[in-house]
Order: structure tokens, then C-alpha cells, then sequence
């Protein structure tokens, strides 16, 4: 008798439970604001949101053996790949990274670059500041005989994917010399550890380029430089280019969602704009968990904006919100 | 039961040991087959190509263990024997706490301090100096050539012996109480200087303890990560420059592990553990060997 009132009160535990929390893990990029979002909807909703930040190679293996309900990955799996772990794919917030510099006598926003010009420079083919091929872009600046200092990520991390993916669509020779990847092998510089340690270089060392996470960029007023995009205008880095990047990707002809919206083609487009993409199981073992999961990313994607823009990151257009959701009908059973 | 209960506590150390080792190759298996010895010595690390070796990461953890130990050896030596010998009394337990005190700092924040405090003055001051005088000389040139980044190996190797100090100098004081004063004062009584009782008197009796040390700390040099991460560069490049940003094993690891994507990538990290399994047991062994060897040569001269 006493077992079975036990055995009643811990199934109705696990049943609470089922609908109260949910698990994630994945890129450490979404974080933040998906924190912010779990702290917000808890309140009004009573659900927690248990997401663990292991990096979004962990997040694609957890999601993939089924221990979360939901993973978040910085790059997009494929199709094909989605298929045969059985599993959906959307996009849910939007981030930017921005070249961050430490020149003298050139503040934030002054410095013109073209994807090329990056590309080049993180080849170690261009090695000076006063290099023609940076000269000329910058006919107004008076820049110095300096040697260029290329620093990258160390760890593996989304934000190397989407700046690298940017440099290989934009020069060839990195696409066949380097590739892309979260983590490759550089052919120039030193890597520092986290957004915190590229920073803490690029702040050092005289002469140094950089790339960060836009949000990273504005909260610590790094000098970033302006880079070309596809319609050939200078880019600053703001929360509008971005919107625009992400307006003017061709989402509706990627299936899936599979799509890295680097060097987007619009006008005003931002050209390294980054998606964090959310993996489910299109048939969950568990469907209660992954329709509470469902929810709180629609409720995310709806009433999340104010959070998200808060924390320097962008919300996604409203056409592909509305994308998404018709997504969500025709995938989760 | 006494009996049993002592040895099955030994036991569990060498159990777990050999556990460790075994997951680790286990672990690191593909990518062992897949490259072979090649790994150890390859200078290639690609993720996107997915090959992988090991070549660059043992040099820069065995370079910069090297440097720490440069630099920590002589200076716990000098501390150690300061203590012992010639502090006044009411001074030696202000600096022995002071010391123990310095163990307790957590790696990290010595990698912080790398890398926002001492890394300035490596770039401006030291290494330009560094290159200015001993760049051009024909040997030791190379070592010390290339731009004043600041970080790479020699920073890392200084930051390490920095944190080494502490474990070699506390070892060192400890068993340097332990001489018997009367062989200390009897030294003495015949006229010798303090710089010769420690040489010929208080050294001879301590150096198995000393060596042991040393080795103490030079273990956990080759293992030490985060302070490592932050100062070193991380770039998989082999270069001469101790100027220049080089990589660990443990450094490689820590930095990659989280976004391993593929199993070989992974296996390849994993193996790069082994591997540092095996260096720091060899280079113990060594040590046990030469504290074998000096003690068969003064079981002849004696």
C-alpha cells in the first residue's frame, strides 16, 4: 500500500515535471539571451528553460542521442543530415560580427575593408597597415608603416564559422586554402580564448585586426572597421543592417532553414549577419516537453524582441517569423 | 583489516591510473590508426581537412615547461635556502605563509594576470629588448626573433614558473629543516661558510626530497591549462621564436574540445591527452632513473 502511494506520488511528480521544464544545450552565442527569455517566461508561464551552454558541436551530439529536448547550433546541418537524425532546424535570433582593429590615429568606423581585403589579410599575403591594396580603399586616412597582427578565435566556436564561411564566399584562395569550419587551421596570427581574449589582443597589440560578436563590440566600444558588402556599401555594424541581411537572405527557397546568411545581397545589408539555429525532433519520444519547447520559442519569436534588442541582439523580420511557424505545422508531429 | 584497508587504498590510485590511461587510448584510437606514429611528430593541424598532429602541441608544452623550469628552479632554491639559513627568525613565517599563500591562487587568475598586466610589459619593454641584443647573435638569435606580441612561449614560460614557485620552494624549505643541526653546526665549528654548508652539507642530505620537488613541480607544469590558454597564443604553428604564440597539449584541448565536430576530431584531442600521459611519465621516469644513478655513484665514492 505504502509503495503504491510512493509510486502515485512520483509519477505524479514526473507528470508536473514534464510540462515545467524543459532541457537545451548548445551554442554558447544564444546564451544570454536565452536566459533572458527562460527568466521572462518562467514568470508569466511557470515553465523553466534548462539550457546548458556546452558549445554547439555538444548541442548537435545531445540533441542527435536525444538527452535534451532542444539543441542550438551557430552553423546549420543540412538537409540531408536533418533527415537521418530525424530532426528540424529554425533560426532564432540574429547576431553580427563585426573586424575590430587597433591602429593609431583611427577610431571606430573610419577604416574601409573589402571581404577580399579581409580574406587577404587573414591569408598573411597583405602584411602592412600601409599596404596599396588597403591604401586605396582608404585614400583619406593616413595610415602607418605598420606590421599587421591577424588574431583569431582559439576555441571552436560559431563565431569562427560564420566569419570564416564570410571570407570563403568572398575569396576563393581561402575557400580552397582554408575552408570553413568552427575552428580551422589559421594561416597567420595568434588566437586568444573566447570573444574576452580576442579583445584582450586585438586591445594590446599595436597594429592588430580581430573579429568579435557585434554585442561584445558595442558593450566594450572596441574600434571596429566598416566592410563592403555584396551591393558594394561600407558597412557599419548596427541592429538595422543586420534586419536587412536577414530581410534580404533567400529563406523561403532554403529548405530547412539551411542557409549561413553571410554576404547577404540587399542594400544595406550587414555582410557577416549570423542565425543561431534551434534543432528538435520532428517525432519526440517525449512530445509533451517538445510542444512546451515549441511554445516558448514561439512565444520568443513573438514577445521576445524587446529582450533580445536589449541585449545587442536582433530579432528575426516578422515574414520570417511567420515562415517559421507555417514550418512548425508542417514538420512537428 | 588495517592491512587490507591501506592496500586497497593504494591500489584504487594505481587503479584509477591505469583506468585513466586506457579510456584515454581507447579514446584516442581512430585517430592514432588513422595517422600513426606520423601524429606524434606531424606539424599539421587542420579540422577542416581533419588532419591532425601533435608535433606543434608537445614542443610548446615541453619548451614552455622547460623555460618554467629555468626560472623556477633557481629562484625556490633561493628562497628555500633564505629561509633555512639566513632569515631572522621572525621573518621566516611571514614568508613561508606568504608563499603557501601564492599556491592557493587558482591558475586562471594567474592567466589573467598574464595576460593584462605582465603581457604589456613583455611586449614594451622586455622582448623588444630581448631582440635588440640577443636577436642578432648567430645561435641564440632565431629564439628570440619576430615581432613583440607579448604572448607565446616565453611569456608562458615565465607565468608557469611563476606558478611553480611555490610547490618547488615549500618542498624545498620543508626538507631543508629536517638537516640535523648538529651536522649544520658541526659544518660550522670547522669554519665553513654558509654557502658551503648548504652546497656540501645541507644539499648531499636532502636530494632525493629536492629532486622529487623539482619534479613536483615540473609535473605540473607540462598539465597546467588555463594560465597556459591565456598567454600562449594558441596558434598550431611550429616556430623557433620563443617570441612567437605556439600551443600546449592541455591549451589544445581545452580550447577545442567543446566544438569537436567530427570523431576524428575528438579522437585526435583525446589521443593529444594520452600523449601528454605519456610525456609527463616519461619524463618522471627519467627523473627516478638519475635519482638511481646518483645514488649508485655515491654508494661507489663513499
Amino acid at each position: 500500500m505504502r509503495l503504491a502511494v510512493m509510486a502515485l506520488a512520483l509519477a505524479s511528480f514526473a507528470g508536473a515535471a514534464q510540462a515545467q521544464q524543459i532541457t537545451g544545450a548548445g551554442s554558447t552565442f544564444v546564451y544570454p539571451i536565452l536566459s533572458k527569455w527562460s527568466a521572462d517566461y518562467s514568470k508569466d508561464n511557470g515553465v523553466q528553460v534548462n539550457y546548458q551552454s556546452i558549445g554547439s558541436g555538444g548541442g548537435i551530439a545531445q540533441i542527435k542521442a536525444g538527452t535534451v529536448d532542444f539543441g542550438a547550433s551557430d552553423a546549420p546541418l543540412t538537409p540531408a543530415e536533418l533527415t537521418v537524425a530525424g530532426l528540424m532546424q529554425f533560426p532564432v535570433v540574429i547576431g553580427g560580427i563585426a573586424p575590430v582593429i587597433n591602429v593609431p590615429n583611427v577610431a571606430a568606423g573610419q577604416l574601409k575593408l573589402t571581404g577580399a581585403v579581409l580574406a587577404d589579410i587573414y591569408l598573411g599575403k597583405i602584411k602592412a597597415w600601409d599596404a596599396p591594396e588597403i591604401a586605396t580603399l582608404n585614400p583619406d586616412l593616413k595610415l602607418p608603416n605598420l606590421p599587421i597582427t591577424v588574431v583569431h578565435r582559439s576555441d571552436g566556436s560559431g563565431t569562427t564559422y560564420n566569419f570564416v564561411d564570410y571570407l570563403s564566399k568572398v575569396s576563393p584562395a581561402w575557400k580552397a586554402g582554408v575552408g570553413v569550419g568552427t575552428s580551422v587551421s589559421w594561416p597567420a596570427g595568434v588566437g586568444g580564448k573566447g570573444n574576452e581574449g580576442v579583445a584582450a589582443y586585438v586591445e594590446r597589440i599595436k597594429g592588430s585586426i580581430g573579429y568579435n560578436e557585434y554585442a561584445y563590440v558595442m558593450q566594450n566600444k572596441m574600434t571596429f572597421a566598416l566592410l563592403q558588402n555584396a551591393a558594394g556599401e561600407f558597412m557599419a555594424p548596427s541592429i538595422k543592417a543586420f534586419q536587412d541581411a536577414a530581410g534580404s537572405a533567400d529563406w523561403s527557397h532554403a529548405e530547412d532553414f539551411d542557409l549561413v546568411m553571410t554576404n547577404a545581397p540587399g542594400k544595406g545589408a550587414y555582410p557577416i549577419a549570423a542565425t543561431t539555429f534551434v534543432l528538435m525532433h520532428k517525432t519526440p519520444k517525449d512530445p509533451a516537453h517538445s510542444k512546451t519547447a515549441l511554445a516558448f520559442f514561439g512565444w520568443a519569436l513573438e514577445h521576445g524582441q524587446a529582450q533580445a534588442q536589449s541585449l545587442d541582439y536582433v530579432p528575426l523580420p516578422p515574414p520570417l517569423v511567420i515562415q517559421i511557424e507555417a514550418y512548425w505545422q508542417a514538420q512537428f508531429h | 583489516m588495517f592491512h587490507a584497508a591501506a592496500a586497497s587504498a593504494a591500489w584504487l590510485v594505481l587503479i584509477v591510473l591505469g583506468m585513466a590511461a586506457l579510456s584515454m587510448l581507447w579514446g584516442g584510437l581512430p585517430a592514432l590508426r588513422r595517422f600513426g606514429f606520423g601524429f606524434i611528430f606531424s606539424t599539421d593541424w587542420n579540422p577542416v581537412t581533419r588532419q591532425f598532429g601533435a608535433g606543434v602541441a608537445i614542443y610548446g608544452t615541453l619548451v614552455s615547461s622547460a623555460i618554467a623550469m629555468l626560472l623556477a628552479v633557481p629562484v625556490s632554491f633561493g628562497i628555500a635556502v633564505f629561509l633555512t639559513e639566513v632569515a631572522p627568525a621572525r621573518v621566516r613565517p611571514v614568508v613561508a605563509a606568504a608563499i603557501e599563500l601564492l599556491a592557493g591562487v587558482p591558475s586562471i587568475i594567474y592567466g589573467m594576470w598574464g595576460l593584462f598586466v605582465f603581457v604589456p610589459v613583455m611586449s614594451d619593454t622586455i622582448e623588444p629588448w630581448l631582440t635588440s641584443s640577443l636577436g642578432a647573435l648567430p645561435l641564440v638569435g632565431p629564439l628570440f626573433s619576430g615581432p613583440p606580441l607579448g604572448i607565446g612561449m616565453l611569456t608562458a614560460g615565465i607565468i608557469l614558473g611563476i606558478m611553480i614557485i611555490p610547490f618547488i620552494s615549500s618542498v624545498m624549505r620543508d626538507v631543508f629543516m629536517l638537516v640535523p643541526p648538529q651536522l649544520r653546526e658541526a659544518s660550522f665549528a670547522l669554519g665553513a661558510t654558509r654557502w658551503e654548508v648548504v652546497r656540501k652539507v645541507v644539499l648531499p642530505y636532502t636530494r632525493t626530497a629536492v629532486v622529487g620537488g623539482v619534479f613536483l613541480g615540473l609535473g605540473r607544469a607540462l598539465g597546467e591549462t588555463m594560465a597556459v590558454t591565456f598567454v600562449l597564443g594558441n596558434a598550431h604553428d611550429f616556430s623557433l621564436s620563443l617570441l612567437m604564440p605556439g600551443n600546449s597539449i592541455s591549451a589544445a584541448i581545452a580550447n577545442e574540445f567543446t566544438e569537436a565536430d567530427s570523431d576524428l576530431y575528438l579522437s585526435a584531442l583525446i589521443a593529444l591527452g594520452f600523449l601528454l600521459f605519456v610525456v609527463t611519465f616519461i619524463v618522471l621516469a627519467a627523473a627516478k632513473l638519475m635519482l638511481l644513478r646518483l645514488a649508485r655513484r655515491d654508494g661507489r665514492t663513499s
